[in-house]
C-alpha cells in the first residue's frame, strides 16, 4: 500500500526520505558487488557496469509481476510485492534498489504514493521488506541442509516474516510522525493482522516462484549457484594435429566445506522463540485501545471486521489467558512455531516432489501448463 | 505499445508549463507538496487556495480538468481509509447523522484527503507536462545518482517489452486451455513468473553485452546538457512561492 | 613488436585452439580455428547449440577464453586492449530490442562512439553518417520501439557501424525479416567494405551474401570452403543438421561477384 501526501507529518517524511537516501545509497555499492558475480559470469570486465541494465531489468520484472494476478477466491486476487523475491533472487542490496526504484517511478510517473512519502513507502515496502525477508532466508539457508529445497522452504518463511515486518515499520513510522490520533496499538494491530493475511500469501508466491526459477536456472539464484567441469579438447578434423588433453579449469571454486549444522539450527529456533516471545510479551505492555473503543462506542462490528479476527492469534494475543503480556509472548512463540512448521512442511512437499520429478524435465514447464 | 508507461499520462502540448526544464518542474512540485504537507489542517482555507493554485498551473499547461480529475482515482483506496478513521481515532466525540465519530478522526481524514489529494493533483501536473525522458534527465540533474537514474530509465525503456512478454505467457497459457481460477492454480502461474524472471535477467544480460560491445564502462556519456535559465527557475519557483505564503498565513492566523 | 603497428597487414580475425566451458560446467568450444582476411565476407553455419554464439562472444572479449586465442587485426584480445578490441568488433545482436536500449535512435547510435570520447560536430557527423549507410537518416529521433523490426534491425546495423568497426559480427542478421526487409539489409551489407562475419541459419542469404563459408559443429570448426561447395556437399549437411529450404538448389544459383 503505497502512503499518499499528508499521511505521515513533513519532519518525519524528511527523516525517513534521508534515511531512504542513505540506503540506496548503500545499496547502489552493494548491487555492483552482487551483480558483478551472478549468472553465466562474464569473465572480462564484470562489475560496475553490469548494475544499470540487470537492475533495470529486474525492477522492469518487479514492475510487471506485481500486475500478475494471483486469484484467491470468489473474484478477489492478490499480487506478488517482490520485496523477498526480489532479496532472495538477486540479493539484498539490489533488491532494495530495485523496489525503490519501482517506487520512484510510481510516485513520479504515475501519482502512486505522495512525492513527500517517497522515504516513507521506500523505508517500508524497498528497505525493511528487502532486508529482513533477506536476513530470515540466509539464517534459514545456513542452517538448513544444503539443498535447493531448503532454498525453496527458507524462501518461504522470509516472505512470510518480512511482510508483517513491514507492517511493523509502517506502525513505527506512525507512531513518531502519524497526523492523526489513531493509538498505536489500534493501528499495530491493524496493520499486523492484515499483513500476515498478505504475507502467507505473498510466502507461498515467493516459494514457488523461487522454486521454478532454482528448477532451470539455479545459478541465478543469489546464493545458489553452481559448480564448473574442467575444460575438454576435442580433435577438429580440420585442425593439423589434436590436442585432446583436457585443461583444467580456472573457475571452479571449492565449496565451502560442510559443517555439523544442528547445534547451528537449535540455536536458532531458540534465539527466534526468545526474540518472539520477549518482543510480543514487551509490546503487549502498551494496551490496545481497539477493543475498549470498540465495546465502549459500540461500533464493534466495524472496526473488528479485519480478517484475523477468528484465529486463536488474533490481535496477536491467545484468548483465555488472564496476564495480557503473558498471553502476548506466547502467541509470539506459537507464532514462530508455526511458521517453522509450515515451512518444514513446503521443505517436505518439495524435496518429494524433486524425487519424484527430475529437475532437468521441470524446466519447459516454466512455459505455463505445467502440473495443475 | 508505448514508450513506457508514462505515455497514458503524458499529454503532448506547447504550453509555458510544457516548455519549463524539467528539474525545475521537480523541484517545483516536491517544494509544493512538502509546503503542503506543512500546513496547520485546521486552515482549511488554506488548502482551498492550494486547489485555486493547482488549477491555475493546470490552467497554463493547459490540462483539461476532466483528464486532471479522473488521474485522482487512484487515491480511492485511501479515501477509503480516510473514511474509517473518525470510527476508529480516540478522543473527544460528536454525533452526527446516528453515528458517534471522533472529533479528531475527522480532522484526521480531512487532512489525509486534502493533503493526499493535492499531493496527487501536483505529481499528476507534473507527469501531464514532462516527458518521461525529460523527467529522468531532471532527476539527474538534480543530483540524484546517474546509476539509479540508469537503472530507472532501464526500467522504463524495458518495462513494455517485459509486461508484453507476460501478456504473451498468459495468451499462451490460454490458448492451453488453463485459466487460473484459485489457489489450486498458483503454482502454474508461480512458474510463469519464475520464466518471466529468467527471461528478464538474461535480458538484461544480453543488454549489458550489447552494451560493453560498444565500449560502454559503466556510465553514460552525457550528450544533452540542457540548463535553465534564471526566467525559468523564476517561473517554476512561482507555485512553490505562492504555497509558501499561503502556508505562512495559515500558520499565523 | 607492438600490436597495434601490425593492424594493416594481418588478417581481420584470427581465432587458434579457443575453447570454453560455461560456469555451470557445460562446455561449448572444444577448440576452434579460424582466420578472417580483410574484406572477406563469410558465413558461419552450424546447427542450434553448436556453440556459434560463444565463439562470436569471444571475438570482442565478453567471454575470456578458456584456452586458446582470438587476435583482431593482430590485437590479441586481452584485459589491456578490451576498448580497442571492442571498437573494432561490432556485433549486431539477434534482438534489436536488446541492442538499442537507448531512448532514440540518434543516442543509441552515438553510444558507442560517445563512450570512445567523441562529442560535439564530429560525433553528430558520425552518427548521421552511419544513419545514412543503412538508409535511417529520417528516423534519428524517433524511439527505438516505434519502428518497425526490419528497420530495429538497420539501426542496430548502424550503432556499430558508428564505431567504424574492423569486423561487422552479425547473429542471424535475416531472422524475422520479411522478404522486402531482409532483401535491404542484403543490400546495405553488400555496400559496405568492412569485413563481415555472419552467424545464420538462413543459407540461401548466406549464399547471396558471402563467398565462403565455415561449418561450427559440436564446438569444433568441420567444414570450411566456399559457400557454394559446402552447401552443395549433401552428406556434411545431412551430418551437421544443415538443411536447404524447400525447391532451393545451390547448384542452380549463380554467384554474384
Amino acid at each position: 500500500m503505497h502512503v499518499p501526501d499528508g499521511f505521515i507529518n513533513a519532519p518525519v517524511s524528511v527523516a525517513t526520505g534521508a534515511v531512504a537516501a542513505a540506503a540506496v545509497a548503500v545499496s547502489l555499492r552493494g548491487a555492483r558487488r552482487e551483480l558483478a558475480g551472478a549468472g553465466a559470469g562474464q569473465g572480462v570486465g564484470a562489475g560496475a557496469e553490469r548494475t544499470a541494465p540487470l537492475a533495470g531489468l529486474v525492477a522492469a520484472f518487479i514492475f510487471a509481476v506485481q500486475m500478475l494476478n494471483f486469484p484467491v477466491a470468489a473474484g478477489t486476487s492478490g499480487h506478488l510485492l517482490g520485496g523477498a523475491l526480489a532479496a532472495i533472487l538477486v540479493g539484498p542490496y539490489t533488491g532494495v534498489l530495485c523496489v525503490s526504484v519501482v517506487l520512484l517511478m510510481q510516485g513520479v510517473l504515475f501519482a502512486d504514493g505522495g512525492l513527500t512519502a517517497l522515504g516513507v513507502n521506500i523505508t517500508d515496502m524497498a528497505i525493511v521488506t528487502t532486508v529482513v525477508a533477506y536476513a530470515v532466508f540466509r539464517l534459514l539457508v545456513k542452517v538448513l541442509p544444503r539443498r535447493r529445497s531448503s532454498v525453496t522452504a527458507a524462501s518461504f518463511v522470509a516472505a512470510l516474516v518480512s511482510v508483517p515486518a513491514a507492517a511493523i515499520a509502517f506502525t513505527g513510522i506512525y507512531a513518531l510522525g502519524g497526523t492523526a490520533e489513531v493509538p498505536i496499538g489500534k493501528v499495530f494491530a491493524a496493520m499486523v493482522g492484515v499483513h500476515v493475511l498478505i504475507g502467507i500469501g505473498e510466502a507461498v508466491i515467493t516459494a514457488l516462484t523461487v522454486g521454478a526459477v532454482i528448477a532451470v536456472r539455479p545459478d541465478l539464484v543469489y546464493g545458489a549457484r553452481g559448480l564448473a567441469k574442467p575444460l575438454e579438447l576435442r580433435t577438429s578434423p580440420l585442425a593439423p594435429e589434436g590436442a585432446g588433453t583436457p585443461v583444467p579449469a580456472a573457475a571452479a571454486a571449492p565449496a565451502a566445506p560442510r559443517r555439523s549444522v544442528r547445534p547451528v539450527w537449535l540455536a536458532g529456533v531458540a534465539a527466534a522463540l526468545v526474540c518472539a516471545g520477549g518482543l510480543s510479551y514487551y509490546a503487549s505492555a502498551s494496551p490496545d485501545g481497539l477493543e475498549k473503543v470498540a465495546h465502549d462506542q459500540g461500533i464493534d462490528a466495524k472496526t473488528r471486521d479485519h480478517a484475523t479476527k477468528d484465529s486463536p492469534l488474533a490481535d496477536y494475543s491467545v484468548k483465555d489467558i488472564a496476564d495480557p503480556r503473558l498471553a502476548g509472548g506466547l502467541a509470539g512463540v506459537i507464532g514462530v512455531g508455526a511458521t517453522l512448521a509450515v515451512g518444514t512442511g513446503v521443505f517436505v512437499v518439495v524435496r518429494r516432489r524433486r524425487n519424484a520429478v527430475p529437475a532437468r524435465n521441470a524446466g519447459p514447464a516454466a512455459e505455463g501448463t505445467g502440473n495443475a | 505499445m508505448g514508450a513506457g508507461h508514462a505515455h497514458k499520462l503524458y499529454r503532448h502540448g506547447h504550453s509555458p508549463v510544457h516548455a519549463l526544464p524539467a528539474h525545475c518542474k521537480i523541484a517545483a512540485v516536491f517544494c509544493f507538496v512538502l509546503i503542503v504537507v506543512s500546513t496547520p489542517r485546521e486552515a482549511v482555507w488554506a488548502f482551498g487556495l492550494y486547489a485555486l493554485l493547482i488549477a491555475a498551473a493546470a490552467v497554463a499547461a493547459r490540462v483539461p480538468a476532466g483528464f486532471l480529475l479522473k488521474r485522482l482515482l487512484i487515491e480511492v483506496p485511501f479515501v477509503a481509509f480516510a473514511v474509517l478513521m473518525p470510527f476508529v481515532a480516540e478522543g473527544p466525540r460528536i454525533h452526527a447523522l446516528g453515528l458517534s465519530l471522533s472529533e479528531s478522526g475527522l480532522w484526521g481524514a480531512w487532512n489525509i484527503l486534502a493533503k493526499g489529494t493535492l499531493g496527487v493533483a501536483a505529481s499528476v501536473l507534473l507527469a501531464a507536462t514532462t516527458e518521461l525522458r525529460e523527467l529522468l534527465l531532471g532527476l539527474q540533474r538534480l543530483r540524484m545518482p546517474p546509476l539509479l537514474v540508469q537503472i530507472a530509465s532501464f526500467m522504463i525503456r524495458y518495462g513494455d517489452v517485459i509486461t508484453d512478454e507476460m501478456r504473451r505467457m498468459r495468451i499462451a497459457r490460454l490458448s492451453r486451455g488453463f485459466e487460473a481460477r484459485g489457489v489450486r492454480h498458483w503454482g502454474v502461474l508461480a512458474k510463469s513468473a519464475g520464466a518471466l524472471f529468467i527471461r528478464s535477467y538474461e535480458r538484461g544480460e544480453r543488454v549489458h553485452l550489447a552494451m560493453v560491445s560498444r565500449g560502454y564502462t559503466g556510465t553514460l556519456p552525457v550528450i544533452d546538457a540542457t540548463t535553465a535559465t534564471r526566467t525559468q527557475w523564476t517561473r517554476a519557483a512561482a507555485l512553490p512561492l505562492a504555497a509558501l505564503a499561503v502556508c505562512l498565513l495559515g500558520w499565523t492566523l | 613488436m607492438d600490436p597495434l603497428s601490425t593492424a594493416t597487414t594481418a588478417p581481420s580475425l584470427a581465432v587458434s585452439g579457443l575453447a570454453y566451458a560455461y560456469p555451470d560446467g557445460h562446455q561449448a568450444l572444444f577448440g576452434v580455428d579460424l582466420t578472417v582476411a580483410r574484406g572477406e565476407r563469410v558465413a558461419l553455419l552450424g546447427p542450434n547449440g553448436a556453440g556459434k554464439t560463444t565463439l562470436v562472444l569471444h571475438l570482442n572479449g565478453i567471454l575470456e577464453a578458456g584456452a586458446g586465442s582470438v587476435a583482431v587485426a593482430g590485437l590479441p584480445v586481452a584485459k589491456q586492449h578490451l576498448a580497442e578490441i571492442r571498437r573494432r568488433v561490432g556485433i549486431v545482436f539477434q534482438d534489436p530490442d536488446d541492442q538499442l536500449f537507448m531512448p532514440t535512435v540518434r543516442e543509441d547510435v552515438a553510444f558507442g562512439p560517445a563512450a570512445a570520447g567523441l562529442r560535439g560536430a564530429e560525433l553528430d557527423a558520425r552518427v548521421t553518417e552511419a544513419l545514412d549507410r543503412v538508409g535511417m537518416a529520417d528516423f534519428a529521433d524517433r524511439p527505438p520501439h516505434h519502428l518497425s523490426f526490419g528497420q530495429r534491425r538497420r539501426v542496430a546495423v548502424a550503432t556499430v557501424l558508428a564505431m567504424r568497426p574492423e569486423i561487422l559480427v552479425l547473429d542471424e542478421p535475416s531472422s524475422n525479416l520479411d522478404p522486402a526487409s531482409r532483401r535491404e539489409l542484403a543490400d546495405i551489407l553488400r555496400s559496405l567494405d568492412v569485413t563481415v562475419l555472419m552467424v545464420t541459419h538462413d543459407l540461401p542469404y548466406a549464399l547471396e551474401l558471402c563467398p565462403r563459408s565455415v561449418v561450427l559443429s559440436g564446438g569444433v570448426l568441420v567444414a570450411d570452403g566456399t559457400t557454394q561447395e559446402l552447401l552443395c556437399d549433401e552428406e556434411l549437411m545431412r551430418t551437421h543438421r544443415l538443411e536447404l529450404p524447400f525447391g532451393f538448389d545451390p547448384r542452380s544459383v549463380t554467384v554474384p561477384g
